[in-house]
């Protein structure tokens, strides 16, 4: 089987030109850049559109005005830049554009460190910008999924009218690994509703103003019910040996490939220990915690952050059982050996007499 | 109707809706402007203009935060509404999807002066082939009559409620003056809205303004001085006087800039899906063939599942060296990971990565305690020599490193990388050399492997014979 080694952040890149994007409208910033640059190589040779913006804020709305126009269309930044986007990811919610954005997360607060980091889960799954609204959210644990959630990510922001996110970090934007590519897509979803400067357009509008309170209730009630149907549906995780653990590991991204080698290590000494991985962070996958919940006695999550995701989790298990954290941050990442220590601390006294 | 050239100022355009079914509420035949107020008449000048040149259907109407939030109540052509300040960005998003479109971004004086002075200066700078309507008020009109940053010096408005003062708050902006400097704009005029006379300036305006987008030769804009009674809390008639006193001393009316019949049409097409030109452009990209199974069969029990790190100063091909060593073993189906050094660590002329090799699948990329450690020059030894695991090979360049490494408790390769790569007639082959010493001495992977892997991966076929020779060199060198 030919496959390539890539870094990911290129085969994200080539992920949204499999997916048909052709647009893309960004601002350089470390550790996403290969993005934008590899965007610059690529879509002008496909007759394509690359453009350098004057800021962050500029290149969310000429996403803005790409994704009203029908475009499959991406921008790509890190924490701070993603930041400076919210405003305009509040709009495309509002105006149910669907585009996608990529957030290479680095250390923060502030300019922080562009050492690879998860602190940005608050502001990507629980809405950096203003107004009731949810993103629908991806985390890659790979160069290969890189690729392969660029590509679910313009699948589903199409499907359900709303922004999709691609949630990486530095390592697993920068490092390289094998990747099979698949072919790509030869046909894109019609979407009467954009604005094509036709006939049988020149009737639509886009529009987040709903000046009446009445309307503007309306129109957040038909954006939750729609949430709750991609809840429904759309949620993703990865299981490994959960069957019989007593112990479940969560954790998600890159930091799931460290758990997944402590499990390994541990498995060898004996101790019943699983691993969930969210591979969508909304829609959580709330209800296979829950019903972990049952057999497992306890849950150690770690992460990139002082505790974001861990929230989520605990409202799953809803008190039922602990849910231990563990956490490194400001670009520092934890050991295999660090992960293991913390496994066996987190470790319920009862699993390990049985 | 008539959507015939000439039309009459009676006649209703075709581009402005008869009954605005989007206002909510009652008077869905009256705007929701102020008496006196100069948007009305803008928008039916506007609407003329696209009428006449026959483009309402292709007509995208960009409307801002402002007064003309609304503007999608009453033109009748494809409608988007947009953040504050943000219409060109927006913009160029759609024209660049549409080339065909034609793009009307319809802003106020804080929207386009304030809050989006930045998107403006870089869509006209761009040229993107838009037409910009800019009323200029010198007031904050929908949100209640604050300052603009077109407010007159000694004005009063409810945040300068003493008058402004340049001291404090600076000039009022004029932007088709400073607009008018960049190049690539094609057209600039400044007009007003007071009596008859202007009026039908401000008509000619619009037109040519759309006309010079309609023939693809880049950015127009009209700023258009406009009355704003309640605002300025004066009488309507008292209001166009107003700008006749005040306004047009401090913004000269004029041509600012036009270009028009000098610039060529700029033809952009829509982006297209070009499956067949994706597919030819990545059947380019570098692919190996993953063969059988992974194995470490005859290989020292210490030299396997190495981690390794490479490191050297900028230019000497560290990346690349961690790379193909990577796809030489991708090629025999091991799970490899490379990640190099980025950011600012990887400024300042030096240059490392790590690449691990492995029968599993890798947990961290990132290798802080290396199994082997190929060192290319001084500070880079210097740098990683501790972290080496005792029992661990180290290969060093023993060209440019006279130093030899003190570690006693690992294997230390020495290698003339740069003195072989310097026989052959290129420096920058030391890396190759490196990379066949290492695998010459560890035997965990062979030279015809490498061979292979790099018809595979490489691109620059003239450069084959030379970096075969560059590692056939470094596999003799440890014999």
């Amino acid at each position: 089987m030919a496959v390539e080694l890539v870094k990911g952040n290129d085969a994200l890149l080539r992920g949204a030109v499999l997916a048909g994007c052709r647009t893309f409208y960004g601002y350089p910033i470390t550790p996403s850049s290969e993005i934008a640059e590899s965007a610059a190589s690529v879509l002008p040779t496909l007759g394509g559109t690359f453009v350098q913006s004057e800021c962050e804020v500029a290149a969310i709305q000429m996403v803005y005005g790409a994704a009203s126009a029908g475009e499959r269309v991406m921008t790509a930044s890190s924490s701070p830049g993603i930041s400076l986007k919210q405003e305009g990811i509040s709009y495309l919610v509002g105006s149910e554009l669907p585009a996608v954005i990529i957030d290479i997360m680095r250390g923060g607060p502030g300019l922080g460190n562009i050492a690879p980091a998860q602190g940005d889960y608050f502001q990507m799954v629980k809405g950096g910008g203003h107004g009731d609204y949810r993103l629908i959210v991806l985390a890659p644990n790979s160069p290969q999924e890189m690729c392969d959630l660029a590509m679910l990510a313009f699948e589903l922001a199409d499907r359900y009218r709303n922004p999709a996110v691609v949630l990486s970090d530095g390592f697993t934007g920068q490092m390289m690994e094998a990747v099979e590519f698949p072919p790509p897509v030869s046909e894109l979803p019609e979407k009467e509703w954009a604005v094509r400067a036709t006939a049988e357009t020149a009737g639509n509008l886009i529009n987040s103003i709903r000046l009446d309170p009445e309307e503007l209730e309306e129109h957040v009630i038909n954006l939750f019910a729609k949430y709750a149907r991609i809840e429904a549906v759309e949620a993703r995780w990865e299981e490994v040996q959960t069957e019989d653990a007593e112990l479940v590991l969560v954790g998600y991204g890159f930091v799931s490939r460290l758990l997944k080698a402590a499990l390994g290590r541990v498995r060898s000494r004996g101790l019943r220990v699983g691993m969930l991985r969210p591979i969508t962070l909304w829609p959580f996958p709330s209800q296979r915690l829950r019903e972990l919940a049952d057999t497992a006695k306890g849950f150690l999550v770690a992460e990139l952050s002082t505790g974001q995701m861990v929230e989520d989790v605990r409202l799953a298990v809803d008190g039922r059982r602990p849910v231990a954290f563990h956490g490194r941050y400001g670009g520092a990442v934890p050991s295999v050996d660090e992960l293991v220590a913390a496994i066996e601390k987190a470790y319920p006294e009862e699993g390990r007499s049985a | 109707m008539s959507n015939s050239a000439g039309s009459t100022v009676i006649q209703w355009p075709e581009s402005l809706y008869h009954t605005f079914h989007r206002k909510p509420g009652g008077g869905q035949e009256s705007t929701h402007y102020c008496p006196g107020c100069g948007h009305g008449v803008l928008h039916k000048l506007i609407a003329e203009a696209m009428d006449d040149l026959g483009i309402r259907e292709r007509t995208i109407f960009l409307s801002p935060v402002g007064c003309s939030v609304f503007g999608y109540y009453y033109f009748n052509c494809g409608n988007v509404q947009v953040a504050h300040g943000r219409a060109p960005a927006v913009g160029t998003g759609v024209k660049r999807a549409l080339p065909h479109s034609i793009v009307i971004s319809y802003q106020g004086d804080g929207d386009l002066a304030a809050i989006g002075t930045s998107n403006i200066l870089h869509a006209a700078n761009r040229g993107e082939s838009i037409t910009v309507f800019f009323v200029n008020n010198a007031i904050y009109g929908m949100t209640g009559g604050q300052m603009a940053p077109t407010t007159l010096e000694g004005q009063r408005t409810s945040t300068t409620p003493r008058g402004r003062v340049i001291e404090e708050t600076g000039y009022p902006l004029r932007m088709s003056e400073l607009l008018s400097t960049l190049h690539a704009p094609v057209y600039i005029e400044r007009v007003a809205l007071t009596d008859a006379k202007h009026i039908m300036a401000a008509r000619r305006a619009v037109r040519k303004a759309l006309k010079a987008q309609v023939d693809g030769k880049g950015f127009s804009m009209v700023e258009v001085l406009s009355p704003c009674p309640i605002g300025w809390k004066m009488e309507p008639s008292k209001a166009k006087e107003w700008v006749k006193e005040h306004l047009m001393p401090a913004f000269p009316l004029g041509v600012y800039k036009d270009v028009i019949a000098e610039r060529e049409p700029r033809v952009r097409s829509a982006p297209e899906l070009n499956v067949e030109g994706v597919e030819e452009l990545f059947a380019a990209e570098p692919t190996v063939e993953r063969t059988g199974e992974p194995t470490w069969e005859g290989i020292a029990e210490r030299y396997r599942e190495p981690q390794i790190k490479i490191a050297g100063f900028g230019g000497q091909g560290v990346l690349f060296l961690g790379s193909l060593l990577a796809n030489v073993a991708l090629r025999k189906n091991f799970h490899v990971t490379w990640l190099p050094a980025y950011g600012p660590e990887s400024r300042g002329g030096t240059a490392n990565c790590n690449v691990v090799i492995s029968q599993d699948p890798v947990a961290s990329p990132m290798v802080s305690k290396p199994t082997v450690l190929m060192a290319l020059n001084g500070p880079s030894l210097e740098r990683f020599e501790p972290h080496l695991l005792p029992g661990g090979v180290l290969v060093y360049n023993s060209t440019l490193i006279s130093q030899p490494p003190s570690r006693k408790d690992v294997e230390v390769v020495a290698v003339p990388a740069t003195a072989v790569a310097d026989e052959l007639g290129h420096t920058r082959v030391a890396n190759l050399v490196m990379l066949g010493a290492f695998l010459g001495h560890t035997g965990m992977f062979t030279q015809a492997e490498v061979e292979v892997t790099m018809d595979q991966t490489l691109k620059q076929a003239a450069m084959m014979e030379l970096n075969r020779q560059a590692v056939e060199r470094g596999f003799g060198s440890v014999g």
